[in-house]
């Protein structure tokens, strides 16, 4: 088992080398000087030429590629162009928002989405399975941020429950982090619990139609046993896959979500970033992203196994 | 019969407004079997679902009463059935893979009945259990309870199932075509191990089937369904020696029998020759450690003359899909030698191949996998007119309609696969096979997925185009019926090696290996209607 793990990392070694390769001359490719961009319309060809070459931007392509991959190696992701902030820190301390919003919110999409789906699948063709598949289809079919927007209006403008605005650290105050990003948990947990609900009502109407399942209620095994025993570890399977993706997909940023509810989140952190032609931050962000990608992934490979033992790790 | 184990009185089952099952009556006693027999849609299974009260959505019984013993099981509340089913009634099923849950080891499933119906203690379930396993043939029980159901065979599948089933000595056993998608080999194990399991525990068992030939050998009574009604109830000799309803007639008369043997061929040289065809498949393992090749095809010799009539016969795993494959280049050749007409074929690809592929046709097993549901009917037989180009597609259409026509399936061209029968859809296929008048044709089970009376019908198609157009055939089958109904050479292949060669009359008369010998004791015949021995 820890031999799979490591044997899958170093696996993921090459492709995070690629995403790094790809982000890095693919930022090369965008037009607009960041030197210029720093020192403004005014600034002397002297000045900028000057900048050029203390941010390392006058030597060859490929020779920076392999600077900067050298110093990311050692932990170092270079500092922000614009104000001069050690990206690898500003990195975490982005993240930090994210990660907590994004793991509350697939954490309750999924217990939402997965009994409702179950049971709809149950119940199949019954009013109780049309009304979820057509709540399910109607959350999916929201944009988040629109959802995000009515949210604020109601509880935050017309009911004063949460601030309409800001972010507060955990460690400053718990109760008002809380309060903090409540609306955007619940934001994200509805909008992702609708493709969730249909893939786990999916994947159990196939599963119910399966001999095994006939046969644990010929051997007069209760319906509520069949249901966790029998379907449950088959019918989720499918669906973790798709969790894993979802995850990775938020994880590496939920730019319109924190632009909605101004968090200082990874995704705005990329945007901002991009405005500026912040070169540092973006490769760094967009490395930690791919990061992210392949954790999480090889996380669900490996929880897996759990639920269907033909997959087995080794 | 007041001591019937079981009573159905006037079963009538509906989906929707139609009824597949319409007054069905019948009584079985204690120990005794009796088989349920129809062809599809003929509502057996159906019957057998209603009698454990686990019809399938959409089904419900709208008339009747089916009395387990005194009980009558219609009228009883949820948590009695619950009760009733397992020690009451057992149920096997017909899938091997998919009947236990992928997810729980055999132990746990098997030790799940135990559980919910008796008072033993963990460690008296669990010897239970294995001596349970031990019974049904599964070697080193005691260990192989920790293992999952994909470490099985289909074969041990149903054992594993069987002994789950048979665990709670339930008084009537139900068995929905409970290996029908076993080899004939394990099929004849399975089915002796449930009867002698019955037979030991008493309890009576109802064998849902399509094969009419399974009757005589598992049951004591027999009743034909079609289309939801009882045909003809009877002793099951009786009824398969002297049927006396048209319909019995025609499933006993598609009972398979041997045609007369063609005179011996001129010798030609062959058409196809494989000699010492070796095809492995690369073995799983560790990353940077695989293990070493699969050898699913090991070293077989084969020639086929033009016009001649071959039947490749084996079990499941015994690598006859395989090297049927590989004679087609649609498998990897990993050693050995290929010659079509004389050239060598092997190694050839891309266009130099393309003379040989147009001139050897396939026809698969599954109707409905192999038919492209988005292409209408004419234009999935007109496609191999495409190569060599230069055809216009009015006269391929026109040849395809030709063809459909010479498969009875004359002007249904329009229609997409989802709206023909399976028959038909086999016709299909066949006609796709033939459009371009191939030297070789390869039937891969082209009949095993069909109905007794349908597959009848197809053979006799098959056998009667291959007559007048005169093209080789090689027939894969695990059914020795289909050899004697149309093989002129029998190969018998085991374990990936050809074990068994010969005229088809001498294989199946005086087979020389004991694997032949083996598959031709496990024909589900009723011995008195295929004479054995040609006088």
């Amino acid at each position: 088992m820890a031999g799979y793990v490591l044997r899958r990392l170093l696996v993921a070694l090459p492709t995070l080398l690629l995403a790094a390769a790809s982000v890095f001359f693919l930022m090369r490719l965008v037009p607009g000087d960041p030197a210029l961009l720093i020192l403004g319309d005014a600034a002397t060809p002297e000045a900028v030429a000057d900048l050029r070459a203390a941010l390392g931007l006058d030597r060859p392509l490929p020779v920076q590629f392999l600077l900067w991959l050298e110093r990311v190696a050692a932990g170092d992701f270079g500092r922000s162009i614009t104000n001069g902030e050690a990206v690898g820190p500003l990195l975490l301390d982005r993240f930090a928002v994210t990660a907590p919003v994004v793991l509350a919110a697939v954490g309750a999409a999924a217990l939402l989405a997965v009994p409702f789906g179950m049971l709809a699948a149950w119940k199949q063709d019954s009013l109780a399975d049309v009304a979820t598949v057509t709540v399910a289809t109607l959350l999916l079919s929201m944009p988040s941020f629109w959802l995000g927007l009515i949210l604020l209006l109601v509880f935050g403008l017309w009911l004063g429950w949460v601030p309409v605005v800001g972010w507060v650290p955990f460690a400053e105050d718990p109760w008002r982090a809380l309060h903090a990003i409540l609306l955007p948990v619940v934001t994200l947990a509805l909008v992702e619990a609708g493709v969730l609900i249909r893939m786990a009502r999916a994947s159990t109407v196939e599963v119910l139609r399966l001999d095994y399942v006939a046969h644990a209620r010929a051997k007069g095994v209760p319906e509520g046993r069949v249901l966790a025993r029998h379907v449950f570890p088959n019918a989720f399977a499918p669906t973790l896959t798709l969790i894993g993706l979802v995850l990775g997909n938020l994880l590496g940023g939920i730019a319109v979500m924190e632009t909605v509810f101004t968090l200082p989140g990874l995704g705005r952190l990329l945007v901002d970033a991009i405005f500026a032609r912040d070169y540092p931050v973006i490769q760094g962000v967009m490395l930690f992203i791919a990061a992210i990608y392949v954790l999480v992934n090889l996380a669900v490979d490996l929880l897996y196994p759990v639920f269907d033992p033909r997959v087995t790790a080794d | 019969m007041s001591a019937a184990v079981l009573r159905v009185e006037a079963l009538s089952v509906a989906a929707g407004a139609q009824r597949v099952v319409n007054g069905l009556s019948f009584a079985l006693a204690p120990g005794e079997a009796l088989a349920l027999v129809g062809e599809s849609g003929s509502g057996k299974s159906a019957s057998a679902r209603a009698v454990i009260r686990l019809l399938p959505p959409g089904l419900r019984q709208v008339a009747g009463r089916i009395l387990l013993g005194e009980e009558d099981l219609a009228a009883a509340s949820a948590r009695r059935l619950r009760q009733l089913r397992g020690p009451g009634i057992g149920m096997v099923f017909q899938e091997p893979m998919t009947s236990l849950n992928p997810a729980h080891t055999v132990g746990a499933q098997i030790e799940e009945g135990l559980a919910l119906h008796t008072r033993l203690t963990r460690a008296q379930r669990r010897d239970a259990c294995v001596a349970m396993l031990e019974r049904v043939g599964i070697a080193g029980a005691a260990t192989r309870l920790a293992a999952f159901p994909h470490e099985f065979s289909g074969g041990m599948r149903q054992r594993i199932m069987l002994a789950s089933v048979m665990l709670l000595r339930p008084r009537l056993l139900i068995a929905d075509e409970p290996t029908t998608a076993l080899d004939t080999l394990t099929q004849a194990e399975v089915l002796d191990l449930m009867k002698a399991l019955a037979r030991e525990q008493g309890s009576a068992l109802l064998l849902i089937t399509h094969d009419l030939g399974l009757v005589a050998r598992y049951a004591d009574r027999a009743l034909v369904m079609q289309a939801g009604r009882t045909v003809e109830e009877g002793p099951a000799a009786q009824l398969l020696a002297r049927p006396s309803a048209d319909y019995t007639r025609a499933l006993v008369a598609a009972l398979p029998r041997r045609g007369p043997a063609r005179p011996p061929r001129p010798p030609a040289p062959p058409l196809i020759e494989a000699r010492d065809l070796l095809v492995t498949f690369p073995g799983r393992g560790a990353w940077l450690r695989r293990a070493p090749p699969v050898e699913a095809v090991r070293g077989v010799s084969l020639a086929i003359q033009p016009g001649e009539v071959v039947a490749l016969v084996g079990g499941s795993g015994s690598g006859k899909t395989t090297f049927g494959r590989a004679l087609l280049r649609l498998a990897p050749i990993a050693g050995g030698t290929l010659r079509f007409r004389g050239a060598e074929v092997t190694r050839l690809s891309g266009s130099a191949l393309l003379p040989f592929r147009l001139a050897c046709q396939v026809v698969f097993q599954d109707p409905y996998g192999s038919l492209d549901p988005r292409m209408r009917v004419r234009d999935i037989v007109a496609e191999p007119l495409r190569l060599p180009a230069g055809l216009p597609p009015r006269q391929r259409i026109a040849r395809a309609e030709a063809m459909l026509e010479e498969v009875g399936l004359g002007g249904i061209g329009d229609r997409f696969p989802h709206a023909l029968s399976g028959g038909q859809r086999q016709r299909v296929a066949i006609a796709r096979a033939l459009v371009r008048d191939p030297a070789l044709v390869v039937a891969d089970e082209a009949v095993s997925a069909l109905d007794a009376t349908v597959r009848k019908q197809v053979l006799a198609l098959l056998a009667d185009l291959q007559r007048r157009r005169g093209f080789a055939c090689l027939f894969i089958t695990h059914d020795l019926g289909v050899v004697e109904e149309i093989a002129d050479r029998v190969l018998v292949m085991h374990q990936g090696r050809m074990v068994e060669e010969g005229e088809r009359d001498a294989v199946l008369d005086r087979p020389r290996h004991d694997y032949t010998r083996a598959l031709l004791a496990a024909a589900p015949r009723p011995p008195r209607l295929a004479p054995l021995v040609g006088n």
